[in-house]
């Protein structure tokens, strides 16, 4: 059982290249509605082997479908097909021709089931079968496969593929795979040879391991030629290791910043401490999930553009709620710090009841819009599009934040405000509506970046509680009252924690960070950018 | 509103209140009490409040068919507000002031152990539903979650045959649950063969969510040309991240299968599962379980909420197994007096929800199927492979040397919790 993936594969690959179809003694339809007999995962996996030795292009739907979980048997007269849609009535589909036949109550049909064996056989057929297709893409991704899982018998069918390889990109992928498969083959030392200096070039974790496994067996001058290129790829690997944790810290360091930035205006500018900050967060991930719900019932045409909508409604309802509890309570209680920390904290254990009790206690679901789901390759690098357009987002509200706060009447007012209240007053500015206005503005951003953060956390009431340590300590790390200060604390921390982390684990990394800060704050009580001038004295 | 009104409606609402605080008190001695301590706010309110409705609904059910002893139950319901020191607080409160026959409740270890000493010092029955590390027996608890032996081991032993798995990644959050469960599959697969480096350990913190070095290590740790799968008892919250990011860095469950420990349907509501298909998860019941009993559970359970989407869990179950079996030793011993219901529900069997019966056994552990399913697009598990028989709980691992030689049985003349094999004593201790 475990030989018949790699013994269809080649076969598959062989038939496929040979052109061979419909030649087989026992028509298609049959073997496919020979599923509906299969009592175990076993049988279903001999007659994907079968489906697979037939070599025909046809059968790739059949599989696919399967593996995806949309083969279905009908109950009635044991016919296969391949369902799609959801709910009690199942479109069903005709396996081979692909025609729709009509509809079927859910309970008519049963399902054939798959497990992760069948899922890799079928991967691997599919992939055999892709090695002769028309399309050069599809071609490359079965080189690709063969390199992650080489294998002896198929040394001949990509050397057959090589042959008639007429893109170059393809042709390269195709002599990879033939240099990882003469690793694991019974060939001649002098090929041998070539295929470590063909594979060391590849330089990836695959090609690592190939070789790793191949060294054991290496005798001679092979084995010299193979620790050389271990050694080689090792190096590659270790800086691009490097290049990884710098990424990484900059993502963690660019959700930092947006989970911090809010807190740099309230409390930073403001001076309020407030606890209710990680909350706001909170509020714009639900107003997240409450549009993505309505565009799921009424406009899912617009779901790749639910987080684009989502933005302005977060800012503005985080916002409005932060206006409300500043007019509320907070401007009762300026100057008054500790009284601030526990009525805010107040606020906090309230906002999350509130949520819990309207939307219960679970997770919600945000999806993924289409472009944000998935990754990319640099080199080895894999960077994932959700992550990369986080920064991306940090980075854009941070510029707007500096605009508005450097460059507009309200930001000038907002700085007049906080540098010398009474100057300000006596000027005509109306202080206490700028108060307002610029809790506000933190609490907006605060739902600014609830958005992002639905995107890679769990929607749930707590959502805030677990940034809202992380935002304090990069305001105070950066210097209070300075966004400069925040964006650099937040990319330094970021990035500091995922060099730690390797070394030092995810828990004592988070503790060895803390304790940096305790320090570093002990020696700079004012943090990275420390404002100076009068504005620090009032 | 006039200053008078304002004030009578505020009187009216406390009064209301305090009535509803009050219920328990009034109707006094014609209904029996059945206390409810489950977090219905902070961090575990997420799956405990679940647990809470599923509690309500059995209560109900029971009641429509006569009670128990001729008599109504009734239902008290305390809120620990996910705080482990409020947890004993609660506990006491239900046992000395509501006097309620029976505590079902906890969901963490750390609640549990934290209550230990209040339902030992006075005397109550806890019925804890959840799946826990084990290294436990007491007198007066009742364990219907998976020990160890139902759920880690069995799982385990599915990816080693099944899949062909040589090369493991035990993941969890840093607590006492992961810990010794880790502790007990290390020992587990060093006895099976597998080398030391060939085991990667790895803990984070609670509700950790940049997941992106490790996802990034098991990656690397599973390319070494051995077959390579994550045994995860990653707590709740932390999970959806963590699922999120394995996604994203494209880790199919055909490459690195991840079987969790602690995620179940409810975990699964609050993300997209298309890109999970084939991880794996193992339990003692899953929704998906096609028989009579789970299918009438499971529309009374919707009738209840009020809500088709709502989902059913392992735990439930467990609750749903606890409370039957406490209404039959109740009715056994004819008194819910705590100790004539210790001695009668030992050996008490009542059907589960997937298609067989559960037994209590002297150590307060209960038998039951253990079943691996394979998470599917539509958020549900499918069963890709079950135990032939029952599985009884093993409340002391006998892959750990501490706590190997000792056993529990709380039927007289041994009623001890930690009894040891080879010095014939009581009062053996195991792995904390």
């Amino acid at each position: 059982m475990r030989l018949a993936g790699p013994l269809t594969f080649a076969v598959a690959i062989i038939l496929s290249l040979a052109g061979v179809a419909h030649s087989q003694e026992k028509p298609l339809r049959e073997i496919v509605n020979s599923f509906a007999e299969a009592r175990n995962f076993n049988q279903t996996e001999e007659i994907v082997a079968e489906l697979g030795a037939t070599g025909d292009p046809a059968v790739v739907p059949v599989l696919r479908a399967l593996s995806e979980g949309d083969l279905h048997v009908r109950k009635s007269d044991n016919q296969v097909f391949i369902v799609s849609g959801r709910g009690k009535t199942l479109t069903i589909i005709d396996p081979l021709t692909g025609e729709m036949v009509g509809e079927e109550g859910k309970r008519a049909l049963s399902k054939i089931r798959v497990n992760n064996g069948l899922r890799r056989l079928i991967r691997d057929t599919i992939g055999g079968l892709a090695l002769g297709s028309p399309d050069p893409a599809a071609r490359l991704r079965a080189a690709r496969t063969l390199i992650s899982n080489p294998d002896a018998s198929s040394l001949p069918a990509i050397e057959a593929a090589l042959e008639k390889e007429t893109d170059p990109e393809v042709a390269a992928g195709m002599m990879r795979a033939r240099a990882a498969a003469i690793l694991v083959s019974e060939r001649p030392d002098a090929e041998k040879s070539e295929a470590i200096t063909a594979v060391a070039a590849i330089s990836t974790q695959d090609a690592l391991s190939l070789l790793l496994g191949f060294r054991g067996q290496a005798t001679g001058e092979l084995r010299e030629q193979v620790d050389r290129a271990i050694a080689r790829v090792e190096r590659v690997q270790s800086y691009w290791a490097m290049a990884q944790n710098v990424w990484y810290g900059l993502s963690l360091g660019s959700v930092l910043l947006l989970a911090a930035i809010g807190l740099a205006i309230t409390f930073g500018v403001m001076g309020v401490i407030n606890m209710a900050h990680g909350e706001m967060v909170m509020i714009g991930a639900y107003v997240t999930f409450v549009v993505q719900e309505i565009i799921r019932t009424s406009a899912p045409w617009l779901f790749d553009w639910s987080l684009a909508i989502a933005l302005p409604l977060a800012f503005l309802t985080a916002g409005a709620i932060g206006y409300a509890l500043e007019r509320g309570i907070i401007r009762f209680l300026y100057g008054r710090p500790l009284e601030t920390l526990l009525a805010t904290w107040g606020v906090s254990l309230i906002l999350q009841q509130a949520v819990r009790t309207i939307f219960g206690p679970t997770n919600r679901e945000v999806g993924s819009p289409s472009w944000m789901s998935g990754a990319f390759e640099i080199g080895q690098l894999t960077i994932t599009w959700n992550r990369l357009y986080i920064v991306l987002f940090a980075l854009a509200v941070f510029a707007v934040l500096l605009f508005v706060l450097n460059r507009t009447s309200f930001g000038l007012q907002m700085r007049a405000v906080t540098q010398n209240r009474r100057m300000a007053a006596a000027m005509g500015i109306r202080t206490p509506r700028v108060d307002a206005m610029t809790f506000a503005l933190g609490s907006g951003v605060a739902g600014l970046a609830g958005v992002a953060l639905s995107q890679i956390d769990n929607v749930s009431p707590n959502l805030g509680q677990g940034y809202i340590i992380d935002s304090f300590m990069v305001v105070v790390f950066g210097g209070v009252g300075n966004l400069w200060g925040t964006f650099v604390g937040a990319l330094t921390l970021g990035i500091a924690n995922k060099f730690l982390e390797p070394y030092a684990g995810a828990v004592l990394g988070k503790i060895l960070v803390l304790v940096f800060i305790i320090l570093f704050i002990q020696k700079r009580p004012r943090g990275l950018f420390a404002l100076k001038g009068r504005a620090v004295e009032a | 509103m006039t200053g008078h009104h304002r004030k009578t409606s505020v009187a009216a609402l406390s009064a209301a209140l305090a009535m509803s605080f009050a219920v328990g008190t009034a109707k006094a001695e014609d209904t029996i009490k059945v206390g409810i301590l489950h977090s219905l706010s902070g961090t575990m309110a997420i799956s405990e409040t679940t647990l809470k409705d599923a509690m309500l609904m059995l209560i109900e059910e029971q009641n429509k068919k006569g009670g128990v002893l001729g008599k109504k139950l009734e239902a008290v319901v305390v809120d620990p507000a996910s705080d482990w020191p409020l947890f004993a607080e609660k506990a006491r409160e239900l046992i000395e002031k509501d006097k309620v026959a029976a505590v079902f409740g906890c969901w963490t270890s750390v609640s549990r152990k934290s209550v230990l000493p209040v339902f030992e010092e006075l005397n109550g029955l806890l019925f804890y539903p959840v799946q826990y590390e084990g290294e436990e027996s007491q007198r007066n608890v009742f364990y219907t979650g998976a020990a160890p032996n139902q759920q880690a081991v069995p799982a385990v032993d599915y990816l080693m045959d099944v899949e062909g798995v040589e090369r493991w990644v035990l993941a969890g959050t840093d607590y006492v649950y992961p810990r010794t469960t880790n502790k007990i599959l290390e020992a587990y697969l060093q006895s099976k063969g597998v080398a030391p480096e060939d085991i990667m350990i790895n803990y984070t913190p609670f509700g950790h969510s940049d997941w992106q070095t490790i996802v990034a290590d098991i990656k690397t740790f599973g390319s070494a040309g051995k077959k390579t799968a994550v045994v995860s008892t990653i707590n709740g919250d932390a999970n959806v991240p963590f699922y999120k990011e394995l996604a994203n860095q494209g880790i199919k469950a055909e490459d690195i299968p991840v079987v969790a420990f602690s995620v179940g349907e409810e975990e699964l509501a609050g993300l997209d599962t298309a890109p999970l298909v084939g991880h794996l998860a193992a339990w003692n019941y899953f929704q998906s379980v096609d028989t009579d009993a789970n299918a009438e559970f499971i529309d009374a359970w919707h009738a209840f909420i009020g809500d088709e989407s709502r989902v059913t869990n392992d735990p439930m179950e467990a609750h749903f197994i606890g409370f039957n079996m406490w209404v039959e030793a109740v009715e056994k011993a004819g008194t819910t007096d705590p100790d004539a219901v210790i001695d009668s529900i030992v050996g008490v069997s009542v059907p589960n929800l997937t298609g067989g019966y559960s037994a209590m056994m002297p150590n307060h552990h209960i038998t039951k199927p253990v079943l691996i399913g394979e998470i599917q697009e539509d958020g549900q598990f499918e069963v890709v492979w079950e135990t032939s028989g029952l599985v009884v709980g093993d409340e002391w691992s006998d892959y750990l040397p501490d706590s190997r030689p000792l056993i529990a049985d709380w039927r007289a003349p041994m009623s001890c919790g930690n009894f040891n094999t080879e010095t014939g004593k009581c009062g053996g201790k195991g792995v904390d």
